[in-house]
């Protein structure tokens, strides 16, 4: 609570503890005080009236008496003030139907109707309701910020020799930054000295620390959990990963649901209705039915407490924000509410194979040798490829492992679409695709695995090949049978590559469908007869590295993209970005999605609900003030309650 | 140019959104937000005029809610 909130508290005791006193000293004195004849009070005018009663014998007289109503005054004032100066103020303004002015209209009506208590206790319960929203909406504004306090307050830069401590914003490009253990990392770069690990948990909401050493990158917003860190920036703060992603979530409030815009706009037209709708209750019943003035103005009064917006008004938008705070807290960065709707709707998965499914990069899967040892074979491929930089050459010398002697390769030759040629030891040797073993006249034969297949001939003579593969990711497995669980209707996987590889990794992870050799423009036209298919109410999703599927990522409903921590495209291009990498997490995003509407469905359904029935029985006059106070903001607390739970990782 | 101010005492939902509504209804104002949850104005408006368009902005917020405070940097 903070220091308004305490004053506001001690000022609702006071009020209670006034209201007592004052419903005490009526009950004690039958509402009056006898006065005698000659008292000062007899001056003041409205308090003291000359009319029958008893006096303190309890004999029968006529006499002075002190009116004990304006007692109640007290307490309303001590409660109300604020509200009441709140709403003039507010008409003045120009700003009529505000909560404010629901408030005082409805109490001072009472007042006016000599309903006393029931004025007070409207008032000071409002009050009290007001309170425990205050508190609770703080609350939720602190743990969504808790959530996002990534954001580092100082860097320590090296500058003439010494150490400095400024703001991240001062410092420059290729400066050195010094991180000790327990401090985030306040900028990218690149580690110059020392090692240690790194708790990713803010960026991926996984707290699988990373091990890093000199010459590995660092990305701002990780903690540096062991040694000292001599960083050189390799950006400035406001490039940096942590201001993007901060940036981008403080953002995503301008991206507003259709549920929040319907709030809204609900909210415009509905304050006005519901105080017109109360004029209509205090004249046309009297009018039309029974002449009772004042017990129609009553019931108005009451329908207006009941009508009050606040609880949809309040509640709805922290709902989604919540969700959004909430999975970023796992991880998972949502850009705005609408993206978190279309997620809850999602009936069709599709994914880009490499860097998606796969981890991208490619590793020996098996040696094939016609004759000699798998050792000998790989070795001649990884020396005759020891000049190219493609992929392939590289993952060859990385499963080499030893340290290539350039001087036993000889008469390099790269022959465009189908390998290549060199001397190694003195053989003359040909490496590449069974184009090249047909022209070469090699004897090669298919293999009946997967993958990217390297034939290696020494002259015509056929030697034997080795199957290249992209590895699957761990998770990919589970990410498609946890989509399947949830109820996503379609999986379906894009890839460049050739079908059979698409094939494999399809079956191997229970896809619907694989579309195979595709061009960039292909996946676009792919992704649009898939949008076309699906049902039209439902959202499809497309996931992919962003790096080149930005065309696709922006023609989905959803566009997921990998967030290879750290790739601004990914960042960018995608509504929804996976930080970790993990295609598992996007059903865990779905799920949180639709638990985030369904909050909010729940918020709205009970809030209007609760105040239909409250609104109807206060036309029927079976409601009174303190139902009625209870309708507003009772419901109001109990809708703020239920928001917060949408910032729950729900893991 | 776009930029952002944290309000003070922002109370209200209800007037989070009339503020929102009031701001944008500026002449010159291109696109502004205000966030409840973050207590913070986003607001997007010609350069030339950015500072003559922050006075209105100011103006127009203690007319609809008196008691929220734009804190200007």
């Amino acid at each position: 609570m903070n220091k308004k909130q305490k004053k506001m508290l001690c000022r609702i005791f006071a009020a209670a503890i006034l209201l007592v006193t004052a419903v005490a000293t009526e009950r004690f004195t039958g509402g009056q005080l006898y006065l005698g004849q000659d008292s000062p009070l007899l001056t003041v005018p409205f308090l003291s009236q000359a009319r029958p009663g008893q006096d303190a014998a309890g004999n029968q007289i006529i006499g002075y008496f002190l009116e004990l109503w304006w007692l109640y005054l007290i307490p309303y004032f001590t409660i109300g003030w604020d509200i009441l100066w709140k709403a003039l103020r507010n008409i003045k303004n120009g700003q009529v139907f505000d909560e404010n002015f629901l408030m005082a209209i409805a109490t001072v009506g009472a007042l006016a109707i000599g309903e006393y208590p029931e004025a007070v206790f409207v008032m000071l319960f409002y009050q009290v309701g007001e309170l425990f929203q205050a508190v609770a909406v703080g609350k939720s504004r602190k743990s969504i910020a808790a959530l996002m306090d990534i954001r580092p307050d100082s860097a320590k830069v090296e500058r003439n020799g010494t150490v400095e401590e400024v703001d991240p914003e001062e410092v420059a490009v290729g400066e050195i930054i010094v991180i000790k253990p327990g401090e985030r990392v306040p900028i990218d770069g690149v580690v110059l000295e020392g090692t240690s690990t790194l708790n990713t948990a803010a960026l991926t909401g996984e707290s699988l620390p990373r091990d890093i050493g000199p010459g590995d990158d660092v990305i701002s917003g990780c903690i540096n959990m062991s040694g000292l860190l001599r960083v050189r920036t390799t950006k400035e703060f406001g490039e940096s990963t942590v201001a993007k992603i901060l940036d981008l979530v403080e953002n995503s409030s301008t991206k507003k649901a259709r549920t929040e815009q319907f709030i809204t706009r609900f909210a415009k037209w509905y304050t006005p209705a519901v105080v017109i709708g109360a004029v209509a209750l205090a004249i046309l019943p009297p009018l039309l039915i029974d002449g009772d003035w004042i017990r129609w103005f009553r019931q108005a009064l009451i329908f207006l407490v009941i009508s009050c917006p606040c609880a949809l008004v309040i509640s709805v938008p922290l709902t989604f924000f919540g969700g959004i705070g909430g999975c970023s807290k796992a991880g998972i960065l949502v850009k705005g509410s609408n993206y978190l709707e279309a997620l809850a709707r999602t009936e069709t998965v599709v994914f880009d194979k490499t860097g998606t499914l796969t981890r991208g990069v490619f590793l020996v899967a098996t040696i094939h040798p016609e004759e000699g040892t798998q050792e000998r074979l790989l070795e001649l491929a990884a020396l005759a490829e020891s000049y190219s930089n493609h992929p392939i050459a590289r993952s060859l010398r990385e499963a080499y492992g030893k340290e290539i002697e350039e001087a036993r390769v000889t008469h390099v030759e790269e022959l465009a679409g189908r390998g290549v040629k060199a001397e190694v030891d003195g053989l003359t040797l040909y490496v590449g695709n069974d184009k090249l073993m047909e022209e070469e006249g090699a004897a090669w034969r298919p293999c009946h695995k997967a993958g990217t297949i390297v034939h290696v001939a020494e002259k015509g003579t056929y030697l034997g090949h080795i199957v290249i593969s992209d590895q699957v990711k761990p998770d990919a497995q589970e990410a498609i049978a946890a989509l399947k669980e949830i109820g996503v209707k379609k999986t379906v996987m894009l890839t460049g590559d050739a079908k059979e590889v698409g094939d494999a990794v399809g079956a191997q992870l229970g896809l619907d469908e694989v579309h195979a050799q595709l061009l960039p423009a292909d996946k676009v036209a792919q992704v649009e007869a898939l949008l076309r298919e699906k049902s039209p109410k439902a959202a499809l999703a497309f996931v992919g590295d962003g790096i080149n599927d930005a065309p696709v990522l922006s023609r989905a409903d959803v566009g997921v993209a990998m967030g290879a921590l750290g790739s601004d495209a990914a960042i960018e291009a995608a509504d929804v970005v996976l930080m970790d990498d993990k295609p598992s997490k996007l059903a865990q995003a779905i799920a949180m999605a639709r638990r985030t509407l369904r909050i909010a469905n729940q918020n709205i359904v009970f809030a209007l609900g609760v105040k239909g029935i409250f609104l109807l029985m206060g036309v029927l006059g079976k409601a009174n003030m303190w139902e009625a106070t209870f309708a507003d903001v009772g419901v109001s607390v109990i809708a703020i309650l239920n928001a917060t739970r949408a910032l729950k990782t729900g893991k | 140019m776009k930029k952002k101010f944290n309000l003070t005492d922002l109370d209200c939902a209800n007037c989070a959104a009339k503020m929102e509504e009031a701001i944008n209804r500026i002449d010159g104002v291109k696109a502004a937000t205000v966030s409840f949850i973050q207590q913070r104005l986003t607001i997007e408006a010609e350069d030339e005029r950015f500072d003559e368009i922050m006075d209105q902005v100011v103006k127009v917020c203690k007319k609809v809610e008196p008691d929220c405070e734009i804190v200007l940097k």
